[in-house]
């Protein structure tokens, strides 16, 4: 399964990120193989609107079932519940151990959005 | 003759002085009540409304049916208010900026409008001054167009004054585009300085002739003058701190009618402004 997780940089070993729309970049990965793919977010990270609609297209679009993100806005949240992704929030720490981690029947998924608008 | 009140600041006076600056002048005087977000020139006029209209901007409805989910929607559209995942298609008309740019580039013709609420549009007379204003709904962020429907009922034959919101952001700027003078309220303490600057800077960039009225003229300092005499900006009224000024306005009534030696300051105020956009259009 694709999972999409936000990062502070481009390989497994960085650092999480804790924002979604504004995140420095989104891998996916896959979780059998562990090969994933980097997109850098830089484009949505400095949009001045719809941030999170974006990248919830894009994370949609590359296939991923799952986010892994510290915190997802309404817009996004909506976005990626419309095509079925399950959002987990409040997940720290390096991204091959978030990945690795990872249990897709013992995960909490978010019901709604975490945070504000515009936040 | 358009006149535009504005300021950087909020609560310099804003209202005080287009409310009053109508009343002078009376018949012939249209005031236009364009602080959408918080309008309340009718507390001072309390205006016969003889008509309330709802005011409704475009946004885009997309036909699942027709989409061929080119994507070229998504990518014209500034506002992110279009997402196509796969072959859901979203839309998220707070967000959109009623451009039109969805349904001109949609090679499918799949993209029609709707018409959402921003809020409603109330007219009306306030003895022989005609009035208008807007009223955004409780929770709607779009105010410009809303602004914009309220100018529509400039009369260019009479005198219009509006009533501008605080601030430089959009809102102001479509309050105080294309009208033949801005009247900036300020007042002399840093903090009206301050945005007083920022409000004149975005004058400038509209290319409007611009003038101030000091009001609480009698505190704070004296840099909002030496600020006017650098930048050449005429100051056209000072309105002191007086206890008898505060009185009236706090129990919603107009200085000029309770104080009657103000009415013809503020008839002279237009005079004033009068000249000088007489002069710039020589």
């Amino acid at each position: 399964m694709k999972i999409a997780v936000t990062s502070l940089g481009q390989d497994l070993d960085s650092q999480m990120d804790p924002k979604f729309g504004r995140a420095a970049y989104i891998l996916i990965v896959d979780t059998e193989t562990l090969e994933f793919e980097a997109f850098d977010n830089s484009k949505n990270a400095n949009a001045f609107k719809g941030a999170g609609i974006q990248a919830a297209a894009m994370v949609g679009n590359k296939g991923a079932k799952v986010l892994l993100t510290g915190h997802c806005g309404p817009k996004a949240f909506d976005t990626l519940d419309a095509v079925g992704i399950k959002v987990v929030n409040d997940v720290m720490g390096l991204v091959r151990t978030a990945v690795t981690e990872f249990d897709y029947d013992k995960a909490i998924f978010a019901k709604t959005a975490d945070t504000d608008p515009y936040s | 003759m358009i006149i535009s009140v504005a300021s950087g600041k909020g609560g310099t006076g804003k209202t005080t002085v287009a409310t009053n600056l109508s009343a002078s002048l009376g018949e012939g005087v249209k005031i236009l009540d364009c602080d959408v977000e918080e309008p309340n020139s009718h507390l001072f006029l309390n205006p016969q409304i003889e008509k309330t209209e709802p005011v409704f901007t475009p946004v885009p409805v997309i036909d699942e049916k027709k989409c061929s989910y080119c994507n070229k929607c998504v990518e014209i559209c500034r506002y992110k208010s279009i997402a196509i995942i796969g072959k859901t298609i979203l839309t998220f008309p707070e967000l959109c900026h009623s451009c039109g740019g969805c349904m001109a580039v949609c090679p499918e013709n799949a993209i029609t409008e709707k018409g959402r609420e921003l809020g409603e549009v109330a007219i009306g007379k306030s003895n022989n001054i005609d009035f208008i204003h807007g009223k955004l709904r409780v929770g709607e962020a779009m105010s410009p167009p809303l602004i914009e429907e309220v100018r529509s009922y400039i009369d260019p034959d009479i005198i219009n004054v509006i009533d501008a919101p605080p601030g430089t952001s959009c809102p102001v700027i479509a309050a105080m585009k294309n009208t033949d003078f801005v009247l900036m309220v300020t007042e002399p303490t840093p903090f009206g300085l301050h945005d007083l600057k920022l409000g004149v800077a975005a004058v400038k960039l509209l290319g409007i002739p611009c003038g101030l009225v000091i009001n609480r003229a009698d505190i704070g300092n004296n840099d909002v003058k030496i600020y006017a005499e650098k930048e050449n900006l005429p100051i056209l009224l000072e309105i002191p701190f007086e206890r008898r000024i505060a009185e009236v306005y706090s129990k919603g009534d107009l200085v000029v009618e309770k104080i009657p030696e103000w009415k013809e300051k503020f008839l002279e105020l237009y005079r004033e402004i009068e000249n000088i956009v007489k002069k710039g259009q020589k």
